[in-house]
Order: C-alpha cells, then sequence, then structure tokens
C-alpha cells in the first residue's frame, strides 16, 4: 500500500490529529428524550463562563440538508424539536474540553415530551406526534414493485416457502471516532469572514462541500474541504455527519477554528447504520429447484431522519435481481421513521438483511425439496451477458466458479450433512454493486474524474477527488496509472479528496472507487501518455504504435532493448537525468542524434519540449446501458458492474450454552481482475469478518429509544479471540468495461456471511434461526422450542425460529427510576394513554 | 484544579510539563508532546488504539494518569521506527495488509512488540491473545497474523536479534 508507512509508524495525520492556533473545542448537547418539544433554550449561564467563546443552537443555522435531495429533514442543531436521545441541540466552543463540558451543564433546555415511536410496526399507523409532519403515518417512503407476473409464477410452482425473518440493528463502530476541524480564512478584501476550510473524517468530501454551502449560504467555491487519513468508514461516513455542520457554524460564531470529535458514545449515537429490518419473504420454486417467483416484503426501522433511507429500502428490492435468475418479483418496501438515531449506509448497503432472509429460504426450500442447497444455486444461474427482470445489467458474473470454489475446498460433498452431532456446514450467495450507475443528486456530470501532472523530474502527480478510507484506493489510484505509463510505482504521488485541488468525484460509498475512479485514472493516463508517446515517436522517428513503454523506459518496438532492460532505481535514472532542470540545451544536443530508446525522463522532457506541458484528465460516466429500468426507484440498484461472491461456514454449536463457534470460512469473491491481491484479500476477509460480527453478536440493544450498548466493550465487536480462520479465494471474471477488468471487492462478501452462518447452524443441529444476530439466548430458545420445550422468558419469550414483531431489550433504566416507579415522561409509560408509543 | 509540574520520559528524552493531576497519558502526549500516533478510539480502555509501552509493557494511554507515570520509560509508536526507517514490524504490516485504515495500528504496534519482547517466538494462540486486546474494524486480523508470522521468521534467520526495530 502506497500509504502504509505513515500508518503504521503514527506518522500519518486524521482529523483530530490536526490543531490550529487559537483553535477552540466544540461540544454538543445532546437530547436526554426521544421525541419532544424545545419550549425554549437559556443559553446565557454558558455564554457567561470564562474560556467560552461562542454557543450556538437551531436558530443559528435553520436551513435544512440531507444526503439525499428528497430527504432534506436535518438540521444543523434542532429547530424546534428533538427526534431521538442524542439528537443535536446546541453546541459550545471553549478554550478547553472541560471548559467546553462545564459550560453544557449551564445550557438550561425546557423540553415538552411527546409520545414517540420505537417500533416501526405500530410508528406505521401513527396518526398524530408525527416525527416529521410532511411524512404521514411516519413512513419515510415506499415503494411496490411488479415485475412480469408473481401470482402466474406462484402458481406454477411445486413448493412454496413463506416465512418472517428479522435482523437486528448494527452499526459501523468505525475505529476513528468522527471528528471535524473547521476554520475561516479572513478576506482580504473586505476584512471579513471569507473562505472556509474544513478537515473531516469523510468518505464524501464533495457533498460536505455542497452541504455546507447550503447551509451556510457560502459559495462553493469559498468552502475548502479535506479529507485527512480517515480511520475506517464503512458508510458511516459516508453522508454529512452532524458534527461536520456544527463545527463550521460553531466556528462562524467564534470567529476561531473549532475542532469538534465525538466521544464514542456520540458515535452510537449519530449511528446512520443498518436498519432493524423485517424481511416477510415468500418464495416458489419447481421440484428441481428452479426459482418461479419471489415475493418480498420489507419494513425498515430507519430512525429519526431520512438520511441513506429511500436508497437502502431501494436496494433492498432491487437487489433481490442479479444474483440469481428470478423470472418473477414482487417487492413492497417501507421506510419507516422511529424516534432514534437515524440508520443510513453501511457496508453491503441495503442488500445485507433481505440477502440473509432470502439465502435461508432457499436452505430451507432445498432441504424441503431434497436437492443439495449447492445444487439449488447452481439450478438458478444468470446466463450473462443479460439483463435482469427489475432491468439490471450483468456483463460478468463469476458466481459459478465461486461456488465450485467454495465447495472443493470446503470438502462440501464428503462433508455437508456428515459431520459429528453440534458440528455443520452451511452455504450463501451474495453480490454487490462496482458503483451506483446514477448519482445522488440527479445530474449527467461525470462521477468521476482524475487530472494528472507529469513535470521534468519525470514524478507523476495523480490529483483524483477518489476518498482513501483504508480500502486502498489512493493504492489504486497509483497503480493504474503507473501500469498505464509504464513507469515505476514510486514515481507517482497521489494527491486525493481536496476540493481545492482535485477534480470532483462523488466519494468513497457503494464500492465505486475501483470501478469508476479506476477508469477515470486510467483514461487520464493514457491521455498523458498520448503525449509522451508522440514526442518519443518524432525522437525515435518511428510511428507512435511502435513505441513500446515500460519499466520506466520509452524503445522502439523490435530495437534491441538489452542495454536498456536493466531494471533502473528512480534515484539513479534521476541522477543520470539530472540535467533535465537545466534546459533544452542538453536535451537538444541528444535530440539530433536519432535514438531508438529512451528513458521515462528523456520521453517526457521531449513531450514538454513539444507540447509545453505535460497534463492528462480523464473521467468516467456509467454508460447508458447500465443505468437501469424507467420504474420510479428504478435508479438505485443499477450498476455498470457486480461482484459475486460464494461461501462456505463451518459452525460447532453447543446445546448446552448456545454458544455458536465459526470454525471456518471459505469466501470465494469474484472482483474481476484483483488488481491488488493483497487488497482484494483484506477487503474480502474484513468483509466476511464484518458479517461474522453481525451474524453472532453484534446488535444494537435499544430500551424506549435508549441505546443501552453504545461503548465498543458492550457493542461486542469481534476481537482476535473470536475471529475464525477466514480462507479468501479470488475468482477473476474478466469484466469488460472495469479498469483492467476491475470490480468491486469491499462489501459484496458482506451479506453471504450470515446465512452461511445460519444454514450451517441448521446443519450442525436442525434449528433454523429467523432472527439475527444469533445469540447464545435465540440459539436455546429455538433449541427449546423444537424440543417443544417450555420458553424460557429470556427475550421476552419470542421464539427465534418464528419471530413476529420488533421487541425491546434489557432492563427499564429509562432516565429516572426503574418498573413503577418510572418517570411520568417515560414515553413507554405514556404509550397506551396516548395510543402513540408502544 | 491547579496545574503541576512533572517530568515524563518518552521515547528517550524527558520532558517537563504542566498537566492537571487528572489529566489523562493520552491526551498529555497527544496534546502537549505533539505525538498524535496513539489514537482515541473508545475512552475506555475497550479498543487499544492508544497502546503504549511503559517499561515494556503495552498498556492502555486513555485510562492512566500522566502524573501516575514519571520517573517510568513511556514508548509511543513514534518511538519504536528503526533509525528512522521502518522497524520490521511496521514493514511486515504494510507488505502484507495488516494495516488497512490504519487508526488502531499503533496500538497494534505496541501490543505485538510487547508480546515480541517478552515472548520471541509466541505460538499462534499466544498471538491471538495477545491481539485480543486491540480491536481492528478493517482487517477481521487475518492479514496480521501473516506480518506478525513474517517479523519472526525473519528474525530467526537474521544474525543479530533486534526485534521490531527495538532498541532496548
Amino acid at each position: 500500500m502506497v500509504d502504509a508507512a505513515g500508518k503504521t509508524t503514527g506518522a500519518g495525520k486524521y482529523a483530530d490529529d490536526f490543531s490550529l492556533p487559537g483553535m477552540l473545542i466544540g461540544k454538543i448537547l445532546h437530547s436526554p428524550y426521544p421525541h419532544a418539544v424545545i419550549k425554549s433554550i437559556d443559553t446565557s449561564r454558558a455564554r457567561a463562563l470564562e474560556g467560552v467563546a461562542a454557543v450556538v443552537t437551531g436558530e443559528d443555522a435553520p436551513n435544512q440538508y440531507g444526503i439525499l435531495p428528497v430527504g432534506h429533514d436535518e438540521t444543523a442543531l434542532a429547530v424546534g424539536k428533538v427526534r431521538y436521545v442524542g439528537d443535536n441541540v446546541a453546541c459550545v466552543a471553549a478554550v478547553t474540553e472541560e471548559i467546553a463540558n462545564q459550560a453544557l451543564e449551564l445550557i438550561e433546555v425546557e423540553y415538552e415530551p411527546l409520545p414517540a415511536y420505537f417500533n416501526p410496526e405500530e410508528s406505521m399507523k401513527a396518526e398524530r406526534d408525527l416525527i416529521h409532519e410532511n411524512r404521514p403515518n411516519n413512513i419515510e417512503k415506499d415503494y411496490h414493485h411488479v415485475f412480469r407476473d408473481p401470482e402466474k409464477g406462484f402458481a406454477d410452482a411445486d413448493y412454496i416457502a413463506e416465512a418472517r425473518y428479522i435482523a437486528n440493528e448494527v452499526t459501523h463502530a468505525a475505529m476513528e471516532p468522527h471528528c471535524t476541524l473547521a476554520a475561516f480564512e479572513i478576506d482580504p478584501h473586505t476584512g471579513k469572514q471569507g473562505r472556509l476550510t474544513v478537515w473531516s473524517s469523510t468518505q464524501v468530501p464533495y457533498y460536505l462541500q455542497h452541504k455546507l454551502s447550503l447551509v451556510l449560504e457560502l459559495p462553493m467555491s469559498q468552502i475548502r474541504v479535506i479529507k485527512p487519513l480517515v480511520g475506517g468508514g464503512f458508510g458511516g461516513k459516508s453522508e454529512i455527519i452532524p458534527l461536520e455542520i456544527i463545527a463550521a457554524v460553531t466556528a462562524r460564531a467564534a470567529k476561531a477554528p473549532v475542532k469538534i470529535t465525538y466521544t464514542r458514545e456520540e458515535v452510537f449515537w449519530v449511528h446512520r447504520g443498518r436498519p432493524r429490518t423485517i424481511i416477510d419473504l415468500k418464495t416458489g420454486v419447481k421440484n428441481d429447484g428452479r426459482i418461479t417467483s419471489v415475493a418480498c416484503k420489507v419494513i425498515q426501522d430507519g430512525g429519526a431522519y431520512c438520511s441513506y433511507g429511500i436508497v437502502t429500502i431501494l436496494y433492498s428490492g432491487a437487489l433481490l435481481g442479479a444474483l440469481y435468475d428470478i423470472p418473477n418479483i414482487r417487492y413492497d418496501g417501507f421506510r419507516v421513521l422511529t424516534n432514534k438515531p437515524a440508520c443510513g449506509a453501511m457496508r453491503g448497503h441495503g442488500t445485507v438483511n433481505v440477502r440473509f432472509a432470502f439465502e435461508s429460504q432457499m436452505d430451507e426450500i432445498a432441504a424441503e425439496i431434497g436437492v443439495d442447497s449447492a445444487v439449488m444455486r447452481q439450478a438458478n444461474l444468470l446466463k450473462p451477458p443479460t439483463v435482469t427482470v427489475n432491468g439490471l445489467r450483468v456483463l460478468s458474473y463469476g458466481l459459478p466458479e465461486c461456488i465450485d470454489q467454495v465447495l472443493t475446498r470446503s470438502q462440501w460433498s464428503e462433508r455437508k450433512g456428515k459431520l459429528a452431532r453440534g458440528r455443520g456446514l452451511g452455504m450463501a450467495c451474495s453480490h454487490y454493486v462496482s458503483g451506483a450507475a446514477n448519482s445522488i443528486i440527479r445530474s449527467d456530470m461525470p462521477h468521476s474524474t482524475v487530472n494528472i501532472k507529469i513535470d521534468r523530474d519525470g514524478g507523476v502527480v495523480v490529483y483524483t477527488g477518489a476518498s482513501e478510507i483504508g480500502q486502498g484506493s489512493d493504492t489504486m489510484t497509483a497503480q493504474v496509472v503507473a501500469e498505464v505509463l509504464g513507469c515505476s510505482l514510486a514515481r507517482v504521488k497521489v494527491i486525493a479528496a481536496d476540493t481545492d485541488l482535485t477534480p470532483i468525484d462523488l466519494g468513497s460509498y457503494s464500492s465505486r472507487v475501483t470501478f469508476m475512479a479506476g477508469n477515470a485514472a486510467l483514461r487520464a493516463a493514457e491521455d498523458v501518455k498520448k503525449n509522451i508517446v508522440s514526442a518519443a515517436a518524432k525522437r525515435m522517428n518511428c510511428t507512435a504504435e511502435e513505441v513500446v513503454v515500460c519499466d520506466d523506459r520509452v524503445w522502439k518496438r523490435g530495437a534491441d532493448s538489452s542495454p536498456i532492460m536493466e531494471p533502473v532505481s528512480v534515484a539513479a535514472s534521476g541522477h543520470v537525468d539530472g540535467q533535465i532542470l537545466r534546459g533544452s540545451v542538453l536535451q537538444t544536443r541528444k535530440q539530433e542524434v536519432v535514438t531508438d530508446h529512451m528513458s521515462f525522463e528523456e520521453a517526457v522532457v521531449a513531450a514538454i519540449d513539444v507540447h509545453g506541458g505535460l497534463t492528462g484528465t480523464g473521467s468516467y460516466a456509467p454508460p447508458a446501458e447500465a443505468r437501469g429500468g424507467k420504474h420510479k426507484g428504478g435508479g438505485v440498484g443499477p450498476s455498470p458492474a457486480y461482484s459475486y461472491s460464494a461461501q462456505v461456514a463451518e459452525v460447532s454449536v453447543d446445546e448446552e450454552t448456545g454458544v455458536v463457534t465459526v470454525h471456518k470460512i471459505w469466501a470465494a469473491h469474484d472482483c474481476g481482475r484483483a488488481l491488488n491481491p493483497v487488497a482484494v484479500e483484506g477487503q474480502v476477509i474484513g468483509s466476511v469478518w464484518m458479517g461474522l460480527g453481525q451474524a453472532l453478536q453484534e446488535e444494537m440493544v435499544w430500551k424506549d429509544g435508549l441505546l443501552m450498548n453504545a461503548g465498543l466493550l458492550e457493542y461486542r465487536s469481534p476481537s482476535s479471540v473470536e475471529s475464525p480462520e477466514i480462507e479468501c479465494i479470488i475468482v477473476e471474471s474478466i469484466d469488460p468495461e472495469g479498469p483492467f477488468g476491475a470490480k468491486e471487492a469491499g462489501e459484496g462478501s458482506l451479506a453471504a456471511t450470515i446465512p452461511a452462518i445460519s444454514n450451517a447452524i441448521y446443519d450442525a443441529v436442525g434449528i433454523r434461526l429467523r432472527e439475527a444476530p444469533f445469540t447464545p439466548e435465540r440459539v436455546l430458545a429455538a433449541l427449546r422450542a423444537k424440543r417443544g420445550a417450555k420458553k424460557i422468558e429470556m427475550t421476552e419469550g419470542v421464539d427465534p425460529t418464528q419471530p413476529t414483531s420488533f421487541r425491546e431489550h434489557g432492563g427499564s433504566l429509562w432516565y429516572r427510576g426503574k418498573g413503577p416507579d418510572r418517570h411520568a415522561n417515560d414515553p413507554s409509560r405514556q404509550g397506551s394513554a396516548a395510543g402513540g408509543g408502544q | 484544579m491547579k496545574k503541576e509540574l512533572i517530568e515524563l520520559r518518552v521515547n528517550g528524552r524527558t520532558h517537563e510539563l504542566a498537566v492537571h493531576p487528572n489529566s489523562l497519558l493520552l491526551d498529555v502526549l497527544r496534546g502537549e508532546l505533539n505525538l498524535t500516533g496513539s489514537k482515541k478510539g473508545c475512552d475506555d480502555s475497550s479498543c487499544g488504539a492508544c497502546t503504549v509501552q511503559v517499561d515494556g509493557v503495552p498498556m492502555l494511554a486513555c485510562t492512566m494518569l500522566a502524573a501516575s507515570y514519571q520517573n517510568c520509560d513511556i514508548t509511543t509508536v513514534e518511538g519504536i521506527s528503526d533509525g528512522g526507517g521502518l522497524g520490521a514490524l511496521q514493514k511486515a504490516y504494510g507488505d502484507f495488509g495488516g494495516s488497512q485504515c490504519g487508526y488502531c495500528t499503533p496500538g497494534f504496534m505496541m501490543t505485538v512488540r510487547g508480546l515480541l519482547m517478552r515472548s520471541p517466538d509466541p505460538s499462534d494462540e499466544e498471538i491471538r491473545e495477545a491481539l485480543s486486546s486491540n480491536l481492528c474494524r478493517c482487517t477481521g486480523y487475518s492479514q496480521m497474523y501473516e506480518a506478525i508470522r513474517a517479523v519472526i521468521k525473519a528474525e530467526q534467520s537474521s544474525p543479530k536479534p533486534e526485534l521490531a526495530g527495538a532498541r532496548e
């Protein structure tokens, strides 16, 4: 990785590692209520505290924003009312964190609690005390898609399975807490506050620039967003996080740079993770396992704001297609608002929970109709190139090979169903987009643009807006450019994600960077190479087609390359060609001699002398054919290419304790051409591992809108002792449109892991777990249900093989008192009277 | 609360500092000494991103009072580079993909360094146990094992026993 040294030495700078002279620390006051009207805010005592520079509230920046143009429902700080425990009410900027915290305690806010909604199925019935007045029934958005004839498909089926699946809420928990540093410059002409510079932990610097412009009413050209190193995103930094706006608003008020860094607890509150999802799924099949029809109803517990919600609910339906050949589909999706932190995009956006349901049901059907579950998947493969029934174009399709690979490696046919009691194998498949073919903000602009500048020293500087967040974006860019230019990687310097320096790029989300920014980098490099080659051709007295550029050397095809093929280091060749800066005198002399080989620097200098400069630009926009169907909501799901994954998990289940142990996961991933196999393996293993966390132990536990496990220890992200061996198998279906045939690698594998584990649990002990995560409580409850034993009231008596509804967990710690002594404002106490809450 | 003067010995240099009695070591390292390599990931010693070595022992700087660690030898990630170059462990983490976003990496460097200092040839089980004090959200830990194994192998075949740039 080109940026590894900065990370392993601690020299690399993340947002919180920056500080500026006179910088203040910002702290945010959060709402203690899940749903309440703000009657008044008195900040006078906080303002009076020595060391406090500014206190801002919602009135200071009331313009609404949101990541989606159709979902502008957030304000920097609450205006009028709060909508979840943790909603942002006020912000203090002070000289130290300690003083800022003291000042927060001096802010007096008078709230009037409203009935709150925590269960999406209840929330959908709401008629008053709506979370957003313009969203009737608290439904953010619902979609109803019918492709071909699902009813006929079910009529043709030999067997139909129908069940409800529930996947509980998980969050990104990236290691770096969000941080933003905002500073205004003084405008030299007016002498007033001028340009704004923001350093922020973001996956989407250009969207941030856009939304800052909306809220602050500044032209975008007056805002510079710099993305330093980002300590993991997974989608949690792929939209505008409240602190990013709040820091800028506070810096404006304080007239000094302001840095806000979330505590880990605040990171959990801000959330934007994967919503709790109810999936009612019905699949019809023929006796040989061919799917005839699928009907899927999805309800997502979206939290208090839209965030990416509309995209999430559309992905859930759209990506029922493009994995298998499904002739008929009905999809009903409901994105519902509740009084909890907003959910947003998380690795495998929108597809993961539905894939869990789908792949689990496939396994159930295979067992019912007596077909091996791998054979059942093989019976439903697509035949690319093709366009699916819901308008998704598939060109490269490595799924068949992925399935073959994991079956062989795991010795599936020899071992499936034959392991000792309590031990089992399960398989599942998944897929994901290589970037969305339609951008969030509807336009025909390129999704990625890359500029390249090469100077006389032979150094190649690449300017890309793509955001490195640990996934290897900068390395990929450097590799692609070096490959095209035929130069060594050490020559290439990547300058990324700085809105002043780099051309616009939509950012790092939906696994778009390799495919889109990679293609743009490839085109930019070809653009600049054209000029190098033509100048070299002139010098070597040949045609451009005869020029070969490789290994930092340029020569005429067929020339005796032996004397020049010795590998030269940049340092060595730099020494040899050190005279290039003296101007063209030496070059002119050299030019008099017709040569048939040149160094990279010589070719570069020749090109600069001819063209007066050496720059190139390339951009990428998805082709029209890949942009999907015309139906409402048809813009989400289409991608220029899809990655494919097949996995087999081997687990054992302790029937006494309910503990599930995953021993090994074989994961085959079709990423097109693996541009950097180490990075691909890292992405695939990381995805599988994150899926494992969601399958076994990660879960956001709520009680009356209060998050009960807002800490890394309590959230139980798997540590090294809980992480099994994951064998990654790279399958390379060369995509015709990807850069060198590459597709995505960072997300597609996650979704298969959860059903692979649930299917393996069935193989091990014969229980179907239809509610994730598969905690010991749920495993034991299911084992007891299977035996017909009395339910234990551990998880409020719900049988995880037959989940019916969402429920709250844990004790009654709602903020004052327990049980009957609960505070009168406790919404769960008010619920029955008001008819709103639960 | 009044500040008091303390002396902290960090990466072989002694610094005289005025800190509050309740200042955390991590905040002093990052804020006062500008050693921002050690990271804050969780505030409550759950994640290990702030791991530093105190007299060779990996400890979590986010829950240690700076004033309590005078007269100790504190090593941060900034202090482990091999003469200005990458230590073997740092190189291996980069080469094998042990570091993705890199936010947890300084903590892992210090944890693994501590492990290899007390046990130059640890078993797989020992490595796994040692790493469990630190959380990583990117890698699933697999590629870290490869990196650590490679370092151990290189150490065993190299003539001079110098661990991961350690210069004790």
